[in-house]
Protein backbone atom coordinates (compact mmCIF):
# COMPACT_ATOMS: atom_id res chain seq x y z
CA UNK A 1 0.00 0.00 0.00
CA UNK A 2 1.27 3.02 -1.15
CA UNK A 3 -0.23 5.00 2.16
CA UNK A 4 1.95 2.55 4.83
CA UNK A 5 5.48 3.29 2.82
CA UNK A 6 4.76 6.63 3.24
CA UNK A 7 3.80 6.30 6.75
CA UNK A 8 6.75 4.89 7.67
CA UNK A 9 8.71 7.87 5.90
CA UNK A 10 7.17 10.70 7.23
CA UNK A 11 9.21 12.12 9.88
CA UNK A 12 8.19 12.68 13.66
CA UNK A 13 7.35 15.87 14.69
CA UNK A 14 10.25 16.07 17.18
CA UNK A 15 12.36 14.94 14.58
CA UNK A 16 14.94 17.49 13.05
CA UNK A 17 17.08 17.81 10.41
CA UNK A 18 19.90 19.67 9.50
CA UNK A 19 17.93 22.28 7.21
CA UNK A 20 15.54 23.04 10.03
CA UNK A 21 18.14 23.49 12.62
CA UNK A 22 19.64 26.19 10.34
CA UNK A 23 16.84 27.91 9.71
CA UNK A 24 16.21 28.33 13.07
CA UNK A 25 19.69 29.24 13.89
CA UNK A 26 19.46 32.12 10.62
CA UNK A 27 15.92 33.48 12.23
CA UNK A 28 16.93 33.52 16.03
CA UNK A 29 19.69 35.50 14.92
CA UNK A 30 17.98 37.66 12.59
CA UNK A 31 15.37 38.38 15.37
CA UNK A 32 18.30 39.18 18.20
CA UNK A 33 19.64 41.75 15.38
CA UNK A 34 16.53 43.08 14.90
CA UNK A 35 15.98 43.53 18.70
CA UNK A 36 19.05 44.97 18.94
CA UNK A 37 18.76 47.41 16.46
CA UNK A 38 15.60 48.76 17.90
CA UNK A 39 17.10 48.91 21.45
CA UNK A 40 20.45 51.02 19.56
CA UNK A 41 18.02 53.07 17.68
CA UNK A 42 16.21 53.82 20.70
CA UNK A 43 19.51 54.90 22.52
CA UNK A 44 20.89 56.68 19.51
CA UNK A 45 17.87 59.13 19.70
CA UNK A 46 17.82 59.75 23.18
CA UNK A 47 20.81 62.45 23.80
CA UNK A 48 22.67 61.58 26.77
CA UNK A 49 23.88 65.13 27.31
CA UNK A 50 21.31 68.36 27.14
CA UNK A 51 22.90 71.96 26.35
CA UNK A 52 19.19 73.05 28.52
CA UNK A 53 18.95 75.48 31.41
CA UNK A 54 19.94 73.99 34.81
CA UNK A 55 16.71 72.67 36.79
CA UNK A 56 17.82 74.34 39.52
CA UNK A 57 17.22 78.20 39.83
CA UNK A 58 18.86 80.67 42.63
CA UNK A 59 16.34 83.37 43.16
CA UNK A 60 18.27 85.41 45.54
CA UNK A 61 17.68 86.59 49.04
CA UNK A 62 14.40 85.60 50.60
CA UNK A 63 14.31 88.63 52.62
CA UNK A 64 13.60 90.59 49.21
CA UNK A 65 10.71 89.38 48.54
CA UNK A 66 7.16 90.74 50.34
CA UNK A 67 4.90 88.90 52.62
CA UNK A 68 1.69 87.95 50.58
CA UNK A 69 3.40 88.70 47.48
CA UNK A 70 3.85 86.43 43.73
CA UNK A 71 6.98 86.97 41.97
CA UNK A 72 6.39 85.42 37.94
CA UNK A 73 10.32 84.85 37.12
CA UNK A 74 9.51 84.20 33.23
CA UNK A 75 12.59 82.98 32.12
CA UNK A 76 12.89 80.06 34.85
CA UNK A 77 9.05 79.22 34.63
CA UNK A 78 8.03 79.47 38.17
CA UNK A 79 5.91 81.55 40.73
CA UNK A 80 7.88 82.62 43.78
CA UNK A 81 5.03 83.12 46.84
CA UNK A 82 5.77 84.29 49.89
CA UNK A 83 2.41 83.64 52.24
CA UNK A 84 2.23 84.26 55.83
CA UNK A 85 2.55 80.46 56.26
CA UNK A 86 6.14 80.50 54.39
CA UNK A 87 7.81 80.19 51.04
CA UNK A 88 6.73 78.05 48.23
CA UNK A 89 7.94 77.76 44.44
CA UNK A 90 4.84 76.69 41.79
CA UNK A 91 5.80 75.62 38.12
CA UNK A 92 4.33 78.53 35.81
CA UNK A 93 3.87 76.10 33.36
CA UNK A 94 0.14 74.50 32.40
CA UNK A 95 -0.50 71.33 33.15
CA UNK A 96 -2.99 71.28 30.26
CA UNK A 97 -0.35 71.72 27.37
CA UNK A 98 2.83 73.37 28.38
CA UNK A 99 1.38 76.99 27.65
CA UNK A 100 3.73 79.65 30.25
CA UNK A 101 0.52 81.01 32.66
CA UNK A 102 0.43 84.38 34.09
CA UNK A 103 -0.19 85.99 37.44
CA UNK A 104 -3.31 88.27 37.26
CA UNK A 105 -1.96 90.80 40.15
CA UNK A 106 -5.67 92.38 40.11
CA UNK A 107 -7.81 89.16 40.19
CA UNK A 108 -5.20 87.31 42.50
CA UNK A 109 -5.45 84.33 39.94
CA UNK A 110 -3.00 82.76 37.82
CA UNK A 111 -4.29 82.47 34.13
CA UNK A 112 -3.31 80.34 31.01
CA UNK A 113 -3.47 82.79 28.12
CA UNK A 114 -4.10 79.51 25.60
CA UNK A 115 -6.83 77.77 26.66
CA UNK A 116 -8.30 79.65 29.92
CA UNK A 117 -7.68 77.52 32.48
CA UNK A 118 -7.35 79.81 36.01
CA UNK A 119 -5.48 78.46 39.11
CA UNK A 120 -5.28 79.57 42.58
CA UNK A 121 -2.48 81.59 43.84
CA UNK A 122 -1.67 77.67 45.60
CA UNK A 123 -1.82 76.55 42.22
CA UNK A 124 -5.69 74.74 42.64
CA UNK A 125 -7.79 75.01 39.34
CA UNK A 126 -10.64 77.22 39.11
CA UNK A 127 -11.73 76.11 36.20
CA UNK A 128 -11.13 75.46 32.61
CA UNK A 129 -8.88 71.89 30.56
CA UNK A 130 -6.10 71.88 32.73
CA UNK A 131 -6.25 68.03 34.14
CA UNK A 132 -4.13 69.08 37.47
CA UNK A 133 -3.17 71.24 39.76
CA UNK A 134 -0.08 73.58 39.59
CA UNK A 135 2.88 71.69 40.80
CA UNK A 136 4.69 72.41 44.01
CA UNK A 137 8.65 72.58 43.55
CA UNK A 138 11.23 71.75 46.08
CA UNK A 139 12.30 74.90 47.58
CA UNK A 140 15.26 75.56 49.82
CA UNK A 141 17.75 77.78 51.37
CA UNK A 142 21.25 77.33 50.24
CA UNK A 143 24.58 77.44 52.86
CA UNK A 144 24.64 81.13 51.16
CA UNK A 145 21.34 82.29 52.37
CA UNK A 146 19.94 81.99 49.04
CA UNK A 147 16.87 80.69 47.99
CA UNK A 148 16.91 78.02 45.47
CA UNK A 149 14.14 76.01 43.52
CA UNK A 150 14.57 72.37 41.88
CA UNK A 151 12.11 73.04 38.85
CA UNK A 152 12.93 68.63 38.35
CA UNK A 153 11.49 68.10 41.95
CA UNK A 154 8.13 68.35 42.67
CA UNK A 155 6.60 68.34 46.21
CA UNK A 156 3.23 67.48 48.06
CA UNK A 157 1.09 70.74 48.19
CA UNK A 158 0.62 73.22 51.31
CA UNK A 159 4.71 72.09 52.36
CA UNK A 160 5.92 75.74 53.53
CA UNK A 161 9.60 77.22 53.40
CA UNK A 162 9.57 78.34 56.70
CA UNK A 163 12.55 80.91 57.05
CA UNK B 1 14.94 70.05 -48.43
CA UNK B 2 14.64 71.58 -44.97
CA UNK B 3 12.64 69.20 -42.72
CA UNK B 4 9.55 70.88 -41.46
CA UNK B 5 8.76 70.62 -37.48
CA UNK B 6 7.29 67.65 -37.43
CA UNK B 7 9.85 65.79 -39.82
CA UNK B 8 12.29 67.22 -37.30
CA UNK B 9 10.61 65.41 -34.02
CA UNK B 10 10.08 62.47 -36.33
CA UNK B 11 14.18 62.07 -36.83
CA UNK B 12 15.19 62.99 -33.57
CA UNK B 13 12.39 59.66 -32.46
CA UNK B 14 14.00 57.60 -34.41
CA UNK B 15 17.57 58.45 -33.86
CA UNK B 16 20.18 55.86 -32.21
CA UNK B 17 20.35 58.39 -29.00
CA UNK B 18 16.70 58.34 -28.46
CA UNK B 19 15.69 54.57 -29.44
CA UNK B 20 18.07 54.03 -26.53
CA UNK B 21 16.41 56.13 -23.91
CA UNK B 22 13.31 55.39 -24.72
CA UNK B 23 12.45 51.40 -25.58
CA UNK B 24 8.92 51.78 -26.28
CA UNK B 25 10.52 53.02 -30.22
CA UNK B 26 8.17 55.64 -32.75
CA UNK B 27 4.69 55.13 -34.00
CA UNK B 28 1.02 56.11 -33.10
CA UNK B 29 -0.40 52.61 -33.59
CA UNK B 30 -2.60 51.65 -30.23
CA UNK B 31 0.04 49.04 -29.71
CA UNK B 32 3.21 51.90 -29.73
CA UNK B 33 1.29 54.47 -27.62
CA UNK B 34 0.60 52.15 -24.96
CA UNK B 35 4.37 50.92 -24.86
CA UNK B 36 5.41 54.58 -24.35
CA UNK B 37 3.23 54.37 -21.02
CA UNK B 38 4.15 50.92 -20.02
CA UNK B 39 7.86 51.12 -20.54
CA UNK B 40 8.15 54.20 -18.93
CA UNK B 41 9.28 53.89 -15.12
CA UNK B 42 7.37 56.88 -14.35
CA UNK B 43 4.21 56.25 -16.33
CA UNK B 44 4.08 52.86 -15.81
CA UNK B 45 2.60 52.81 -12.47
CA UNK B 46 -0.61 54.15 -14.57
CA UNK B 47 -2.95 52.43 -17.05
CA UNK B 48 -2.17 52.47 -20.54
CA UNK B 49 -5.70 52.76 -21.38
CA UNK B 50 -8.20 54.20 -19.17
CA UNK B 51 -12.17 54.87 -20.38
CA UNK B 52 -12.43 58.46 -21.57
CA UNK B 53 -15.27 59.10 -18.43
CA UNK B 54 -12.72 58.23 -15.84
CA UNK B 55 -10.72 61.56 -16.91
CA UNK B 56 -13.27 63.63 -17.39
CA UNK B 57 -13.58 66.59 -14.44
CA UNK B 58 -16.74 65.75 -13.29
CA UNK B 59 -15.45 62.37 -12.22
CA UNK B 60 -13.10 63.30 -9.89
CA UNK B 61 -13.10 67.59 -10.03
CA UNK B 62 -9.25 66.11 -10.51
CA UNK B 63 -8.18 66.83 -6.64
CA UNK B 64 -5.80 64.18 -6.45
CA UNK B 65 -3.93 65.31 -9.55
CA UNK B 66 -4.12 68.98 -7.74
CA UNK B 67 -2.86 67.58 -4.41
CA UNK B 68 0.09 65.78 -6.30
CA UNK B 69 0.61 69.47 -8.07
CA UNK B 70 0.95 70.85 -4.42
CA UNK B 71 2.89 68.39 -3.62
CA UNK B 72 5.23 68.81 -7.09
CA UNK B 73 5.39 73.20 -5.75
CA UNK B 74 6.23 71.64 -2.20
CA UNK B 75 9.02 69.91 -3.21
CA UNK B 76 10.65 72.47 -5.67
CA UNK B 77 10.22 75.53 -3.66
CA UNK B 78 11.51 73.74 -0.80
CA UNK B 79 14.37 72.56 -1.79
CA UNK B 80 14.93 75.98 -2.69
CA UNK B 81 14.16 77.43 0.47
CA UNK B 82 16.71 75.29 2.29
CA UNK B 83 19.92 76.91 0.42
CA UNK B 84 19.54 79.66 2.67
CA UNK B 85 17.97 78.36 5.93
CA UNK B 86 19.87 77.00 8.55
CA UNK B 87 18.27 74.80 11.19
CA UNK B 88 20.20 76.76 14.17
CA UNK B 89 18.56 78.75 17.47
CA UNK B 90 20.51 81.43 16.17
CA UNK B 91 20.10 81.20 12.73
CA UNK B 92 17.24 79.87 12.09
CA UNK B 93 14.58 83.17 12.78
CA UNK B 94 17.00 85.56 11.14
CA UNK B 95 17.38 83.37 7.42
CA UNK B 96 13.70 83.16 7.61
CA UNK B 97 13.25 87.00 7.96
CA UNK B 98 16.35 87.28 5.21
CA UNK B 99 14.48 85.18 2.98
CA UNK B 100 11.72 87.54 3.16
CA UNK B 101 13.67 91.22 2.59
CA UNK B 102 17.35 90.22 1.80
CA UNK B 103 17.01 87.30 -0.77
CA UNK B 104 16.09 87.72 -4.62
CA UNK B 105 12.41 86.08 -5.06
CA UNK B 106 12.76 84.31 -1.52
CA UNK B 107 9.61 86.33 -0.58
CA UNK B 108 7.94 84.69 -3.17
CA UNK B 109 9.24 81.42 -2.55
CA UNK B 110 8.48 81.30 0.59
CA UNK B 111 5.08 82.70 0.41
CA UNK B 112 4.38 79.63 -2.29
CA UNK B 113 5.54 77.23 -0.45
CA UNK B 114 3.17 77.82 3.00
CA UNK B 115 -0.02 78.98 0.90
CA UNK B 116 0.95 75.80 -1.18
CA UNK B 117 1.43 74.41 2.25
CA UNK B 118 -1.97 74.97 3.14
CA UNK B 119 -4.04 74.37 0.01
CA UNK B 120 -2.16 70.76 0.29
CA UNK B 121 -4.48 70.13 3.13
CA UNK B 122 -7.43 71.47 1.56
CA UNK B 123 -7.39 69.29 -1.19
CA UNK B 124 -6.29 66.11 0.73
CA UNK B 125 -9.64 67.06 2.85
CA UNK B 126 -11.60 67.91 -0.09
CA UNK B 127 -10.26 64.62 -2.17
CA UNK B 128 -10.84 62.39 0.56
CA UNK B 129 -14.37 63.69 1.16
CA UNK B 130 -15.23 63.52 -2.59
CA UNK B 131 -13.93 59.81 -2.52
CA UNK B 132 -16.16 59.39 0.95
CA UNK B 133 -19.54 60.57 -0.68
CA UNK B 134 -19.11 58.60 -3.94
CA UNK B 135 -18.39 55.33 -2.21
CA UNK B 136 -14.72 54.96 -4.29
CA UNK B 137 -13.32 53.68 -1.41
CA UNK B 138 -15.28 50.23 -1.41
CA UNK B 139 -13.89 47.10 -2.67
CA UNK B 140 -12.04 46.59 -4.63
CA UNK B 141 -10.50 50.17 -3.44
CA UNK B 142 -10.30 49.29 0.31
CA UNK B 143 -6.46 49.13 0.75
CA UNK B 144 -6.18 52.37 -1.94
CA UNK B 145 -8.30 54.30 0.71
CA UNK B 146 -6.34 53.30 3.28
CA UNK B 147 -2.76 53.99 1.85
CA UNK B 148 -4.84 57.55 1.37
CA UNK B 149 -5.31 57.60 5.14
CA UNK B 150 -1.80 56.95 5.45
CA UNK B 151 -1.02 60.06 3.22
CA UNK B 152 -3.37 62.88 5.40
CA UNK B 153 -1.08 61.30 8.36
CA UNK B 154 2.08 62.28 6.42
CA UNK B 155 0.65 65.21 5.24
CA UNK B 156 -0.28 66.41 8.99
CA UNK B 157 2.92 65.39 10.14
CA UNK B 158 5.14 67.51 7.00
CA UNK B 159 2.47 70.56 8.14
CA UNK B 160 3.48 70.12 11.71
CA UNK B 161 7.04 69.68 11.39
CA UNK B 162 7.22 72.88 9.18
CA UNK B 163 5.28 74.86 11.41
CA UNK B 164 8.49 74.83 13.99
CA UNK B 165 10.79 75.99 11.30
CA UNK B 166 10.37 79.76 11.43
CA UNK B 167 11.34 79.82 15.34
CA UNK B 168 8.92 82.88 15.83
CA UNK B 169 7.00 82.81 18.61
CA UNK B 170 3.89 81.60 17.62
CA UNK B 171 5.80 78.23 15.96
CA UNK B 172 7.46 77.57 19.38
CA UNK B 173 4.41 77.98 21.68
CA UNK B 174 2.24 75.84 18.56
CA UNK B 175 5.43 72.81 18.71
CA UNK B 176 5.08 73.08 22.95
CA UNK B 177 1.49 72.36 22.91
CA UNK B 178 1.29 70.01 20.00
CA UNK B 179 4.56 68.06 21.24
CA UNK B 180 2.69 67.79 24.80
CA UNK B 181 -0.59 66.26 23.12
CA UNK B 182 2.30 63.45 22.37
CA UNK B 183 2.59 63.13 26.23
CA UNK B 184 -1.29 62.48 27.10
CA UNK B 185 -0.11 58.20 25.46
CA UNK B 186 -0.44 56.06 27.90
CA UNK B 187 2.96 54.62 29.15
CA UNK B 188 5.45 55.71 26.75
CA UNK B 189 4.05 59.39 26.43
CA UNK B 190 6.72 61.12 28.10
CA UNK B 191 9.91 58.69 26.70
CA UNK B 192 7.65 60.32 22.99
CA UNK B 193 8.02 63.01 24.10
CA UNK B 194 11.24 63.27 24.97
CA UNK B 195 12.17 61.22 21.59
CA UNK B 196 10.44 64.15 19.54
CA UNK B 197 11.90 66.87 20.77
CA UNK B 198 15.51 65.32 21.72
CA UNK B 199 15.13 67.15 25.35
CA UNK B 200 12.82 68.22 27.67
CA UNK B 201 11.67 71.63 25.97
CA UNK B 202 11.86 72.70 22.37
CA UNK B 203 15.29 73.95 22.12
CA UNK B 204 18.21 73.38 19.62
CA UNK B 205 17.52 69.50 19.19
CA UNK B 206 14.03 69.88 18.69
CA UNK B 207 14.61 72.16 15.92
CA UNK B 208 17.26 69.75 13.77
CA UNK B 209 14.55 66.72 14.59
CA UNK B 210 12.02 68.91 12.93
CA UNK B 211 13.96 69.74 9.90
CA UNK B 212 15.28 66.27 9.29
CA UNK B 213 11.31 65.09 9.41
CA UNK B 214 10.78 67.70 7.71
CA UNK B 215 13.17 67.85 5.06
CA UNK B 216 14.22 63.80 4.55
CA UNK B 217 11.80 61.33 6.21
CA UNK B 218 8.96 62.29 5.71
CA UNK B 219 8.96 63.15 2.14
CA UNK B 220 11.02 60.00 1.55
CA UNK B 221 7.71 58.15 3.08
CA UNK B 222 4.94 60.36 0.77
CA UNK B 223 7.29 60.18 -2.28
CA UNK B 224 6.83 55.92 -1.83
CA UNK B 225 3.16 56.23 -0.54
CA UNK B 226 1.92 58.21 -2.96
CA UNK B 227 3.64 55.78 -5.66
CA UNK B 228 1.60 52.71 -4.44
CA UNK B 229 -0.97 55.39 -4.49
CA UNK B 230 -0.81 55.44 -7.79
CA UNK B 231 -0.06 52.26 -8.90
CA UNK B 232 -3.24 50.73 -6.87
CA UNK B 233 -5.75 53.10 -9.33
CA UNK B 234 -4.50 51.23 -12.42
CA UNK B 235 -4.45 47.86 -9.89
CA UNK B 236 -8.08 48.12 -8.49
CA UNK B 237 -9.50 48.87 -12.14
CA UNK B 238 -8.58 52.46 -12.47
CA UNK B 239 -10.34 55.65 -11.19
CA UNK B 240 -14.48 55.30 -10.22
CA UNK B 241 -16.92 56.49 -12.30
CA UNK B 242 -20.33 56.00 -10.89
CA UNK B 243 -22.17 55.06 -13.84
CA UNK B 244 -21.84 51.95 -15.40
CA UNK B 245 -18.97 50.60 -13.07
CA UNK B 246 -17.41 47.75 -14.76
CA UNK B 247 -17.41 44.78 -12.54
CA UNK B 248 -13.95 44.85 -11.33
CA UNK B 249 -12.09 41.35 -9.58
CA UNK B 250 -9.02 41.18 -7.61
CA UNK B 251 -6.54 38.79 -9.24
CA UNK B 252 -7.16 36.21 -7.00
CA UNK B 253 -10.88 36.30 -7.89
CA UNK B 254 -9.68 35.04 -11.32
CA UNK B 255 -9.19 31.65 -9.67
CA UNK B 256 -13.19 30.08 -10.55
CA UNK B 257 -13.83 26.90 -8.99
CA UNK B 258 -13.51 24.35 -11.62
CA UNK B 259 -17.52 24.08 -12.03
CA UNK B 260 -17.82 27.17 -13.61
CA UNK B 261 -15.50 26.98 -16.54
CA UNK B 262 -17.36 25.01 -19.02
Amino acid sequence: MPNESLAVTKKLPTEFDRRAFFTRIGLGSLGIAAAGTIVFTYEFLSPNVLFEPSAIVNLGKPEDFAVNSVTMDVNSAIYVVRAEEGFFALSEICTHLGCLTAWNQDLGIIVCPCHGSKFTRTGEKIEGPAPKPLPWLKTWVSDDGDLLVDRSTNIPPLQYLRI
Amino acid sequence: MPLNAEQTIEKVRGSRIWRSVFRSGTGNSTLHRALAIQQNIFLHLFATKVRKRMVRFSATWFLGTLTFGTFLILVITGILLMLYYHPSVPQAYADMKDLQFVVSSGLFLRNLHRWSAQLMVFLVFAHMFKVFYRGAYRAPREFNWVVGIVLLLITLLLSYTGYLLPWDQLAFWAITVGSNLSSAVPLVGNKIHFLLLGGNQVNANALLRFYVLHCVVLPIAAVLFIAVHFWRIRKDGGLYVQQSEPKVSRASDSIEPAQEVK
